[in-house]
């Protein structure tokens, strides 16, 4: 068994940085993520593994440090919340492009604009539908936990090398803030400069090689035909990663007849509703997706072919990830949305009252 | 086991290590804990507030809305959080600048005069350490070792030459709580 | 003997006579700039220093947004091309993450100066051991000839045609004037490719900007003024003319700091 410590997700993600072996980290505070940034700097990582950790101009620097650090062939990593991740886009399209490996941590919190520091899950269509400019897709994690804030650390790099593409840890305000017992994983050691040239050197700029034409990290291609190519290449990636890489938790679902869909804080606010809702002979199951993108489309439809009744999707937004419970249902169940937003938390009473009223008795 | 808790009181009172302590004495037993804080600028100075939960099982909601014990260290708080302890559950308060008393009939509830506590000690920064004690006096949820072991895990080594006198907080508080009603 | 051009060719191509080649860092793609642009030069000297100092294998390189957003076509070393205006931030991440490596941005003034003035000021006062070369002609050449921070006042682009003004459009921005007074920077100078002489000079000063990385002193920083002759609608040699009469006027070139001292009164 590992380490046990008393941590919130933002140290735990901290943590689990300096041991999964990463090599950078620069980022910008803001809130409700800037213990990732102080967990870091009072941990001297340099002096525990030799990573770089660095408080950037902006967010706009931090991306675009994790695009200089990812196309020399290091694991990098950043972190923000909502706003400061609206500002990386740029950024992070370009690091889609040029197909670049990195994992970036989004805390959310409730906007439009300067919004709230309270928690929300109102970027759930900017972080898996692509979110900046171009046709491309993140690979998207979202923690429930804070132990699994640690555990998609090492997950996340492993994803981000395999398809060379960014990874987005989406998190929110509790998960973030909150803290619960986490296990952390023994350390990965960091990989050295000459690991670092056998792993990603056919690729990534480490200094040319003899024996090999130099390496150019560039998301251009001024040649339509090369572009369209490009693109075609980016979603047979996207393709192979919707075969292999759906993640997802079922809890209570075996012998249920609704299912809410939540993920994240609202997964657990939905559990304890399951809990009550089943103490009044309801047979209610959750489907937590883990991966958001890809979607688990085919769970859902394999419970709509087992004769499901419905689905409530619970988000602390205005109804975003329920979209994709509509593409995979379609007319074959009811499917309804509750949420709160602003900060505001759905508690799990109104959880169970959303059930009754938009999905058992309406 | 299951205890849900909310202790809730002004910025500055100590309301998040306590629950840090309580929250890391349930680790030190083998428990689920969860410790999940009001955050932002209404903490400098405001009032704070942290939902504690300790299980056997795996914890779902880290926020509630209904509680087995409110610990409640100023007004705005008892306003607040006093409908939100479940029937048969615990109210612990400091009574210190409360003008307006617990009322319900249904609840068990308790006053710790904290801070004439604390200062007695010689240390006004105890002050959470009392209320702490006082609370495992009526609730011995966490055992006074577990307690102990979650005090030193949750302050950094550099102040663990104080780890004495919270300990003697902590015993201090269980002496002087008080019951205010208890239903049977 | 007839002296046709293969008989010429044949009598003078010969490893004896030869006084001059192409560096084989620079690729032998054709370079994508106006006849007569400054870029060609800069590319040249950067590259032949690359390889007498041996570094062909430790360099990494980034390109900018701009007219020389290809210039990893023609750079032959490894390199990343940057969204606009942050190849400071790269360059940040890549030189404290392979700290042996020489690592250089190559950027226009809109990309440095307008639109990454941040990333600009922020790695310079970081003292990132990094070098950065920037190609000031006054004009977004790319984009069409539009207004730069560095157009000079009264100077028509297209987004200023009837000239700079000053009261609307601000003054043209000394950028190596800024950087230089940060603590951060250890070498900053500003030099010309326009005439061989000039360029005899810039190679100089980049070649000690290369070795004051190499030494971890801290940013070297080598602003190149250049000229535009297709933005500002002129003949190669009046672009050159225009730029000693009037950019030069305004940029002067010479060294501004040297050895993390300033050399120069900045006004």
């Amino acid at each position: 068994m590992g380490e046990l410590r008393l941590m919130k997700g933002n140290e735990a993600f901290a943590e689990a940085l300096i041991r999964a072996g990463a090599d950078g980290y620069f980022g910008y505070p803001i809130t409700p993520q800037s213990e990732v940034i102080e967990y870091l700097m009072a941990e001297k990582p340099h002096e525990r593994t030799g990573m770089v950790v660095l408080q950037a101009e902006s967010e706009l620097a931090s991306i675009n440090m994790l695009y200089g650090g990812a196309g020399a062939g290091k694991k990098v990593a950043t972190s923000s919340s909502s706003p400061g991740i609206s500002l990386m886009l740029e950024g992070i399209s370009y690091m889609a492009g040029a197909e670049l490996p990195c994992v970036i941590l989004n805390v959310q919190r409730g906007g439009p604009g300067l919004g709230t520091i309270q928690p929300s899950q109102s970027d759930y269509f900017q972080a898996t539908k692509g979110g900046g400019h171009g046709d491309y897709r993140l690979l998207v994690l979202a923690p429930a936990s804070v132990q699994e804030m640690s555990d998609f650390v090492p997950l996340a790099f492993d994803l981000a090398f395999k398809y060379r593409n960014p990874v987005m840890i989406l998190s929110d305000g509790v998960i973030g803030q909150m803290m619960e017992k986490v296990e952390l994983f023994d350390p990965i050691p960091r990989w050295t400069d000459e690991e670092v040239i056998e792993k990603n050197g056919d690729w990534a700029t480490v200094g040319k090689r003899p024996g090999r034409e130099r390496n150019i990290i560039t998301s251009l291609d001024l040649d339509p035909y090369s572009m369209e190519r490009h693109n075609h290449d980016l979603f047979a990636k996207y393709k192979k990663m919707e075969e292999e890489e759906v993640r997802w938790e079922e809890l209570n679902t075996e012998d249920a007849e609704y299912f809410i869909v939540a993920y994240g804080s609202a997964s657990r606010i939905s559990q304890k509703a399951i809990d009550l809702a089943r103490a009044e002979g309801i047979k209610v199951g959750l489907i937590r997706p883990i991966t958001l993108y890809p979607f688990p489309y085919k769970v859902l439809q394999e419970k709509v072919q087992k004769g499901a009744k419905g689905f409530l999707t619970v988000e602390l937004n205005m109804g975003q990830m329920i979209e994709d419970v509509q593409l995979a249902v379609k007319d074959n169940a009811k499917v309804e949305f509750f949420g709160h937003v602003g900060g505001v938390i759905p508690t799990p009473e109104e959880v169970v009252e959303a059930l009754k009223t938009k999905i058992i008795g309406g | 086991m299951t205890e849900e808790i909310i202790i809730a009181g002004f910025g500055g009172q100590g309301v998040l290590s306590m629950g840090k302590i309580l929250a890391y004495s349930g680790i030190m037993q083998g428990q689920e804990v969860s410790w999940m804080p009001s955050y932002g600028p209404e903490m400098r100075g405001g009032t704070a507030n942290v939902t504690v939960i300790l299980s056997d099982e795996r914890i779902s909601s880290p926020i509630l809305t209904k509680f087995d014990t409110a610990i409640i260290l100023n007004q705005q708080s008892l306003d607040k959080f006093e409908k939100a302890v479940k029937p048969g559950g615990i109210l612990l308060y400091d009574p210190n600048g409360i003008t307006r008393h617990p009322e319900r009939d249904d609840i068990n509830i308790y006053k710790i005069d904290a801070s004439h506590v604390a200062s007695e000690l010689g240390n006004p920064k105890v002050y959470n350490m009392v209320v702490l004690g006082a609370y495992l006096k009526v609730n011995p949820i966490v055992s006074m070792d577990n307690v102990k072991e979650g005090l030193k895990k949750s302050l950094p080594e550099r102040y663990h030459h104080l780890l004495p006198l919270n300990e003697s907080a902590i015993e201090e508080g269980t002496k002087h709580v008080e019951v205010v009603r208890e239903i049977k | 003997m007839e002296l046709t051009a293969d008989k010429i060719k044949e009598l003078v191509v010969k490893p004896e006579n030869k006084v001059y080649a192409k560096t084989p860092l620079l690729t032998d793609k054709t370079l994508s700039y106006c006849p007569g642009c400054g870029h060609g030069v800069a590319h040249r000297i950067l590259m032949e220093l690359v390889e007498e100092m041996g570094l062909e294998n430790d360099t990494i390189g980034i390109a900018p947004v701009g007219c020389s957003v290809l210039a990893y076509e023609f750079m032959n070393v490894d390199m990343q091309e940057a969204a606009h205006g942050r190849a400071p931030a790269l360059a940040t991440a890549i030189k404290r993450l392979w700290p042996g490596k020489f690592v250089f941005t190559y950027q226009g003034d809109g990309d440095l100066a307008a639109i990454g003035g941040n990333e600009t000021l922020h790695a310079c006062n970081r003292g990132e051991n990094i070098t950065i070369i920037f190609i000031n002609n006054g004009i977004y050449g790319m984009t069409g000839g539009q207004m730069a921070p560095t157009t000079l006042p009264g100077m028509r682009t297209s987004t200023s045609p009837y000239g700079r003004d000053t009261h609307m459009m601000g003054n043209p921005l000394k950028m190596t004037e800024i950087v230089a007074m940060l603590p951060g920077t250890y070498f900053v100078t500003r030099q010309a490719v326009h005439t061989a002489k000039h360029a005899r000079k810039a190679k100089k000063a980049i070649k000690k900007a290369i070795e004051v990385q190499l030494e971890g002193k801290g940013t070297s920083f080598v602003e190149i003024v250049s000229n535009c002759n297709s933005g500002w609608k002129m003949t190669p040699v009046k672009a050159n003319q225009w730029l000693e009469e009037n950019m030069l006027d305004y940029y002067h070139l010479g060294d501004i700091k040297v050895d993390g001292k300033l050399v120069k009164e900045i006004v």
